[in-house]
């Protein structure tokens, strides 16, 4: 026992050492990919209220652009409302409306925290479990994807952006319905890399790639990018393509949130089929 | 007290401005080891390494990285002593001197900040990545994250050096 006791004074720093990196390391292993930050939750009120309040701050000076964004927007909406087409066949047959069901809703949040320089980025936003987000949802903005919610607290969510290691999101090529999966390989917050997609399809740059929609999370049709280059690598049968991605994700401000109404059901529908 | 205060200066600094440094896309200074690099000598080595772990934490918390700031952090904090036997420690340094540019020197305090920094972002780096596929990429930002933080250092000991002398 006094041997144990001299060899731990003696070794101490070495011990306390490991120790500490032991405990760190247990920390990121818990923590990364969807698991992340969610020891953190509780902190997430502390550093999203320090977040906002500094935020407040600079929130002026995007206001310029933040505006230009939303009032294009608008016009793009106004354009797609009924009162803008004139019936132009006046034997058109009677739509009864409950034929459409709402599937997917949108949450406007606010980016409070965002990154672009690491290999694995976040982006925190200032809606959370009270303005009823879950983990799992979608985040867009007015022209192409952002990411995915990964941890939710009371008033902030946590959103692993596509500039992440873990990203994997169904893609397709819009002009041939092709569909491959996109990644990012951490070089550069504006090129993303479209995979999976066969040898033998014929694409062309400035093509435009979209989400497929055949997950849960994004629905189908989101502007993704535009195809930059393609090659097949030695020995393989399937493009790399990168491609540069629509959204600056150096300059979010807004985005929404995509609740999909329907998940649990489609979820359910999944699970049944998988136990059998 | 002093170091209380420059542990909150330096942390600030890094979460609300050198984390959101986007320069060329790859680029991340992390000042707030400064704070580890600056302890007095005689710190004990378990402070050391428990200031080193809480420090790392803390900037972890804000970037939402648990663990991976503050295991980088903590093995700055062991290679420490390392680093300044390997330097050289002079022997007639006064009590309660620090590790810095203003106590020790220039020709002192480079190749200590030079080796630390190096070893730290290296750390960090790897663990980010938590592989050696993108080898090269991991240690481009290594070296330019590296540069960026040690610029930053210099310029603050400059400036902190010149108060001294002024005041």
């Amino acid at each position: 026992m006094r041997n144990l006791i001299t060899f731990i004074i003696r070794y101490h720093f070495f011990l306390l050492f490991l120790l500490l990196e032991v405990f760190s390391f247990i920390l990121i292993a818990n923590s990364t990919y969807y698991q992340r930050a969610s020891i953190l939750n509780t902190s997430n009120h502390i550093t999203g209220a320090v977040y906002s309040a500094f935020d407040n701050v600079t929130d002026y000076l995007s206001l310029r652009k933040t505006n230009y964004i939303l009032s294009e927007e608008n016009a793009r909406l106004r354009k797609a409302t009924r009162l803008s087409f004139l019936l132009a066949d006046t034997n058109s047959f009677y739509v009864n409306d409950t034929i459409y069901k709402l599937r997917y809703t949108y949450i406007a949040a606010k980016v409070i925290h965002n990154s672009v320089n690491k290999r694995n980025n976040y982006i925190m936003l200032n809606k959370g479990r009270k303005q009823g987000i879950d983990k799992d949802m979608a985040v867009i903005t007015s022209n192409g994807i952002v990411g995915t919610v990964v941890s939710v607290s009371d008033n902030f969510c946590w959103v692993m952006s596509v500039l992440n290691k873990h990203t994997k999101i169904s893609g397709r090529i819009k002009k041939n319905n092709q569909m491959g999966t996109i990644i990012w390989e951490g070089k550069d917050f504006t090129t993303g890399t479209l995979s999976d997609i066969p040898a033998h399809v014929k694409i062309a740059k400035g093509d435009t790639i979209v989400t497929s929609g055949f997950s849960h999370i994004f629905p189908a049709g989101i502007f993704v990018g535009n195809i930059l280059d393609f090659r097949v690598e030695q020995g393989d049968h399937f493009y790399v393509i990168p491609f540069r991605f629509s959204v600056d994700f150096n300059n979010l401000d807004y985005v929404y949130i995509v609740k999909n109404l329907m998940k649990d059901e489609e979820v359910k529908l999944e699970n049944s089929i998988q136990d059998e | 007290m002093k170091n209380i205060l420059r542990f909150l200066v330096l942390v600030i600094l890094q979460v609300f401005l050198l984390n959101k440094i986007n320069f060329l896309g790859f680029l991340n200074p992390y000042i707030y080891i400064l704070f580890i690099l600056l302890l007095p000598f005689e710190t004990p080595g378990w402070l050391l390494l428990l200031l080193g772990f809480v420090t790392g934490l803390v900037v972890d918390m804000f970037a939402n990285t648990p663990g991976l700031n503050a295991s980088a952090t903590v093995f700055l904090a062991a290679m420490r002593p390392v680093v300044i036997n390997l330097v050289g420690k002079k022997p007639d340094y006064d009590v309660g001197g620090q590790p810095s540019m203003r106590d020790m020197g220039f020709k002192w305090f480079f190749p200590y900040a030079f080796l630390l920094v190096l070893i730290h972002h290296f750390v960090l780096n790897i663990i980010d990545v938590f592989s050696f596929y993108e080898l090269w990429q991991t240690l481009m930002r290594v070296i330019f994250s590296s540069i960026f933080t040690l610029v930053f250092i210099f310029l603050a000991q400059y400036m902190f050096s010149k108060n001294k002398e002024r005041g």
